[in-house]
C-alpha cells in the first residue's frame, strides 16, 4: 500500500477533501429516552485518503458512518453538525434526494458479506442493478459492464458467476461482490464498514488488498471503519480513534501508533494482540519442563470424522486422521479457517460426538467407546466455553442458578455447600457477589464469559476447551479475559484446549499450537517454532495474513523504515 | 450504546462506565430475540385493549356470579311473556317460552368459558407433551408424532370434533373434550419447533456438557424457554374454542336443551329470525365480543413477551 502523497506533504495546502464532517451530533431513541451516540465529531477525508475509524463497541463508529450515507436506524437521529461530500452539505436531505449520491458519489461495503446480497437475484443483476437504478447503462450493456465488474474484483469466471446467486459463492467472494457494486459507479468515498470481520483471515488479507488496489487506481477515498487496529495500522493513512462518541485522537497512523498522546489510545493499543508481538509468557506450569509422555492429559490419535450429508454418496470427511498430544497444565491451540475442522475436533474430545474411527484419551479415560459411566466421569474433569456469551447462557436463569446447576448433576451436595462454592467460584473470575441474583442480560458481554468460565470451574475440572472463547469481545475486554485464563491456569493447574482463528491471540496465551487445514493437521509444535519458522505453505501463509505486520513493534524503530516496506 | 451497532459481533463489555453495561444488555436482546422494531415499550394507552380486558372482566363475573346481573330464571319462562321485544322489564326480550333472554346469556357465559377452558387445557397439555417429547427424542419418534399431526391437521376441525362427539357421545363435556383435541395438533406443532430451536441452543449443550441428564436439562431449560411463544398460542386458542363450542351447540351435538348455551340459543332464535331477529343477534353478539376481546389480549400477550 502506498501512502498517498497528500498524506504525506505537509504544510501544503490540501485539495478540497471529499468528505468533511462537522459537529457531528448522533443520538438514538429507545425506551430509556434519547441518547447520545455521537457527540460533535469533526474530520475530513482527502481524495484519495484511506482513513481508519476506529474503537471498540458503542463507540459510535458505525452510527457515524451510517450518518454519512443517510442509513441510520429508525431510531436514529442526526442532531446537528454537517457532513459536506464534495462541498455539499448532504445533513438533513431527505431520503429521496440521497438515493442520487448514494451509490455514485458515495458507496458502501458492508460488515456481513451473508446478509448483504439478495439471495433470489443472480449476481450479475445485483451488479447491473446499481448501473440501471442510476441511468448509466440498461439491458445487455448492464449485463456486460457487470460481468467486467466482476472480472475486475478477481472473480473467476465471471461469466459463470453472474449467472449464479449468492448462496454459491462463499463469503470472501461475496463480498468481492459488494466491492464491486461499490466501485461500479466510480464514487469518490467508500466507506467500508467492517468489511473483513466476518471473514477468515487469508481472505480478509486478499479483499483489503484488493480494496487498496482498486483505490490506488481510481484515486477513490475510503473511510474504514474498524474494530482491528492490526487492519488499521496496515491499511490507513489516518488514523482517528472514537471513545464513546468522542474523537479521542485523530491523525497519521504512523504517528499514533509510535506515539499515542491519550491514555484511552494507549491502552488500546497496548490490548491489541496483533500489534503486540510480547515476550512469551513463562510455561504455566514447572512440571511442563520435563516432559513425560505419561504426563499427555489429552491424546488424540488417527481421529477421523465423517458426516453423512442426507443419504448421498459418501458424505463428508470433515476430520482426517487428526492426532495431537496435550501436556497437563499447558495450553494447545488448534488453530484454522472456518470449516478447518477445529470445532469438530474439540467436540469429539469434550465427548459431545463419537467420532467415526480413531482414539480419544482423557486423562487416562478411553473415549473411543465410552460406557455411560465413563462420560459422566469426564464431565467433571472437561468444561467448555463457547464464543457467544450471549448465547450460552439460559436467559431464564440466575447468574446463581447457572453456576449451581453443574454440582446438581453429581452427588448430592448440601444447599449452603453450594453456595459457597458457588460464591468462591464467581470471586475467582473476578465478579462481584452481588451478580449472583441477576439474569444474564443485565450483564455485559466480557461478565457473562466470565460467568460462562466460572461455571465450567465449579466442578472444578482439569480441562477447559475455550472455543473462540474471547472472539466476541471487544480487545480491552479480551485482554482481561486472557489475563483471567492465565491466573486460573496457575492457581489450579488447568490445561486448556484453545480454539480460535486469530492467531495473534494464540501465539500470545498458547505453548504449543496445530494447524488444521481441510480436516487434516498440516503442521504443529511449539508456538515459537510454528510462527518463527513455519514449515507448510499454508500455515506460511496464515501467519503472513495476520493483520498489523506492518509495525511489528512500535517501539525503537524509525518511522523512515516502514514507508520501505509497504506492501 | 450497543443497540447501535447490534450487527457486530464483538460487544461493549467491562468497560469502566457502567452505562456501558447497561446498554450492553438490549443489544442481547436483539440478537437472540426480535428486531429492535418490535420491541413496544413506550406503549401509548390503547383504548381498544383497554375495551377487551372490560368485556372478558364482565364475561368472567357472569360466569362466577351470574346472580348479580339478572333476578330472572334462565330456566323457567315467564308465562304470558312469549316473544317480546326488548324493553325496560326485559333488556333484550325474551324468547319463545318467554325465558329472559338476558338472563339466559348471562347464565350462559360460564356453559362457554369453562368449556372453552377445558378444551383448551386439554389441548395445551396433550400437545405439549407430544410436541416436547417429538422435539427432543427426534428421530423416528419425531417422524411418527409429527405426521399424525399432520393427518389431525390435514382434517377439517369441526369435521373431527363431530366425529369425536359421534364417538363419545352428546354433551357439555364430551363437546369440550372435542374441541380440545381439534387443537392438539397445532400445539404439538408450535411445541416441537421452540423444542428443537432451544434444543440446538449453546446453553443446552452447555447443560449436558456439564454433566446434565436428558430429563433434567429438558426440565431446567427446554421446558420453560420453550414455552413463552405458547402462552400467547393458548390465549388465543381460548377464542377460537368459544367459536367452535358455540358452533357445536348451534349444529345441537353440544349441551342439550334447555342449557342456555351461547351456540344452542341463536339456534333457537333461528325458528323466529324474521320476527325476533334479536333472539339470534344478540348471542351471536355477545360471542363474538368475547372472541374478538380474547384474541386482542393474546395479541397484547404476545408483544409484550418480544
Amino acid at each position: 500500500m502506498t501512502i498517498s502523497p497528500v498524506g504525506r506533504l505537509e504544510g501544503t495546502v490540501l485539495p478540497a477533501p471529499v468528505l468533511d464532517v462537522s459537529g457531528l451530533t448522533i443520538s438514538y431513541r429507545d425506551q430509556n429516552g434519547t441518547r447520545t451516540a455521537v457527540h460533535g465529531i469533526d474530520f475530513s477525508v482527502a481524495p484519495g485518503e484511506v482513513v481508519a475509524l476506529v474503537g471498540e463497541s458503542g463507540s459510535g463508529k458505525s452510527s457515524t458512518a451510517q450518518a454519512i450515507i443517510g442509513l441510520l436506524p429508525e431510531n436514529g437521529r442526526l442532531e446537528s453538525g454537517s457532513i459536506r461530500l464534495n462541498q455539499q452539505d448532504i445533513a438533513g436531505w431527505p431520503q429521496k434526494r440521497l438515493d442520487g449520491i448514494r451509490g455514485s458519489v458515495v458507496s458502501l461495503v458492508p460488515q456481513d458479506p451473508g446478509n448483504s446480497l439478495n439471495p433470489v437475484k443472480t449476481i450479475g443483476r445485483q451488479v447491473a442493478e446499481i448501473l440501471i437504478i442510476h441511468g448509466k447503462a440498461s439491458g445487455a450493456v448492464a449485463d456486460a459492464r457487470a460481468i467486467e465488474l466482476l472480472e475486475r474484483v478477481g472473480l473467476n469466471q465471471p461469466a459463470l458467476r453472474a449467472k449464479q446467486y449468492p448462496h454459491e459463492l462463499s463469503g470472501g467472494m461475496k463480498q468481492r461482490v459488494l466491492i464491486a457494486i461499490a466501485i461500479a459507479l466510480k464514487p469518490s468515498l467508500i466507506i467500508a464498514d467492517e468489511p473483513t470481520s466476518a471473514l477468515d483471515v487469508t481472505v480478509q488479507k486478499h479483499i483489503l488488498d484488493l480494496i487498496d488496489e482498486l483505490r490506488r487506481e481510481t484515486g477513490t477515498a475510503v473511510l474504514l471503519v474498524t474494530h482491528d487496529l492490526g487492519v488499521a495500522a496496515d491499511r490507513s493513512d489516518r488514523l482517528i480513534v472514537l471513545k464513546q462518541g468522542k474523537i479521542q485522537e485523530q491523525g497519521r497512523t504512523a504517528d499514533i501508533l509510535a506515539n499515542p498522546q491519550s491514555a484511552y489510545t494507549q491502552r488500546l493499543l497496548a490490548d491489541a494482540p496483533s500489534l503486540n508481538i510480547r515476550q512469551r509468557r513463562v510455561a504455566a506450569v514447572a512440571t511442563a519442563s520435563q516432559g513425560e509422555a505419561s504426563d499427555d492429559i489429552i491424546i488424540v490419535e488417527g481421529l477421523v470424522q465423517d458426516f453423512s450429508l442426507g443419504g448421498k454418496d459418501k458424505g463428508l470427511r470433515a476430520l482426517d486422521d487428526v492426532s495431537f498430544r496435550v501436556r497437563r497444565g499447558t495450553t494447545h491451540a488448534l488453530v484454522g479457517e472456518s470449516g478447518s475442522g477445529k470445532t469438530t475436533t474439540i467436540r469429539t474430545v469434550a465427548a459431545l460426538q463419537k467420532p467415526t474411527s480413531g482414539k480419544v484419551i482423557v486423562d487416562g479415560l478411553d473415549l473411543s467407546a465410552p460406557p455411560r459411566e465413563t462420560l459422566r466421569l469426564l464431565r467433571k474433569k472437561i468444561q467448555l466455553v463457547y464464543q457467544n456469551p450471549f448465547g450460552s447462557l439460559d436467559p431464564r436463569q440466575t447468574i446463581a442458578a447457572i453456576v449451581e446447576e453443574p454440582l446438581l448433576n453429581f452427588e448430592p451436595v448440601p444447599r449452603a455447600k453450594r453456595a459457597e462454592i458457588v460464591a468462591s467460584t464467581i470471586e475467582k473470575v473476578g465478579l462481584p457477589l452481588d451478580v449472583l441474583q441477576r439474569r444474564p442480560h443485565a450483564l455485559s458481554g466480557g461478565q457473562r464469559q466470565r460467568v460462562a468460565i466460572a461455571r465450567a470451574l465449579v466442578l472444578d475440572p482439569q480441562i477447559l476447551i475455550l472455543d473462540e472463547a474471547v472472539s466476541a469481545l471487544d480487545v480491552t475486554v479480551q485482554a482481561q479475559i486472557l489475563a483471567l485464563l492465565d491466573t486460573l491456569q496457575r492457581d489450579l493447574g488447568l490445561t486448556y484446549l484453545f480454539v480460535s482463528h486469530d492467531l495473534a491471540v494464540v501465539r500470545q496465551i498458547s505453548d504449543t499450537v496445530s494447524v488444521l487445514n481441510g480436516g487434516k493437521i498440516v503442521e504443529s509444535g511449539a508456538v515459537e517454532d510454528v510462527f518463527e519458522r513455519p514449515q507448510s505453505h499454508y500455515a506460511r501463509e496464515l501467519i503472513d495474513a495476520i493483520p498489523g505486520k506492518k509495525y511489528p513493534s512500535l517501539a525503537g524503530q524509525s518511522l523512515s523504515t516502514h514507508s520501505g516496506n509497504i506492501r | 450504546m450497543t443497540i447501535l451497532e447490534a450487527g457486530e459481533r464483538h460487544r461493549n463489555i467491562d468497560s469502566p462506565n457502567p452505562l456501558d453495561w447497561i446498554s450492553a444488555a438490549p443489544a442481547a436482546e436483539v440478537a437472540t430475540r426480535a428486531p429492535a422494531k418490535a420491541r413496544s415499550y413506550t406503549l401509548p394507552i390503547q383504548p381498544g385493549l383497554i375495551f377487551a380486558y372490560f368485556i372478558l372482566a364482565i364475561a368472567l363475573l357472569w360466569a362466577v356470579a351470574p346472580g348479580l346481573f339478572t333476578s330472572y330464571d334462565p330456566v323457567q319462562g315467564l308465562p304470558g311473556q312469549q316473544l317480546k321485544a326488548p324493553s325496560a322489564l326485559h333488556f333484550l326480550g325474551t324468547d319463545a317460552l318467554g325465558r329472559d333472554l338476558y338472563t339466559r346469556l348471562v347464565y350462559g357465559a360460564v356453559h362457554s368459558l369453562t368449556g372453552a377452558l377445558a378444551a383448551v387445557v386439554i389441548g395445551l397439555f396433550a400437545g405439549t407433551a407430544l410436541g416436547v417429547i417429538a422435539g427432543s427424542i427426534g428421530g423416528w419418534v419425531d417422524e411418527i408424532i409429527m405426521r399424525v399431526v399432520d393427518v389431525l391437521l390435514s382434517i377439517p376441525a369441526l369435521l373431527l370434533s363431530l366425529s369425536i362427539i359421534i364417538l363419545l357421545g352428546f354433551g357439555t363435556v364430551n363437546a369440550a373434550i372435542a374441541v380440545g383435541f381439534t387443537s392438539i395438533a397445532s400445539f404439538a406443532r408450535l411445541v416441537r419447533s421452540e423444542v428443537v430451536s432451544v434444543r440446538r441452543s449453546e446453553y443446552v449443550e452447555a447443560a449436558f456438557g456439564s454433566g446434565g441428564t436428558f430429563f433434567k436439562v429438558l426440565w431446567r431449560h427446554v421446558l420453560p424457554n420453550s414455552l413463552t411463544s405458547v402462552i400467547a398460542f393458548t390465549a388465543l386458542q381460548v377464542g377460537s374454542a368459544i367459536l367452535q363450542l358455540s358452533t357445536l351447540g348451534f349444529l345441537g351435538y353440544g349441551a342439550p336443551p334447555p342449557t342456555p348455551e351461547w351456540g344452542l340459543l341463536i339456534a333457537e332464535g333461528r325458528n323466529y329470525i324474521a320476527t325476533a331477529w334479536w333472539l339470534t343477534a344478540a348471542p351471536g353478539i355477545v360471542a363474538v365480543l368475547v372472541v374478538l376481546s380474547v384474541n386482542r389480549v393474546s395479541q397484547a400477550i404476545g408483544k409484550a413477551q418480544r
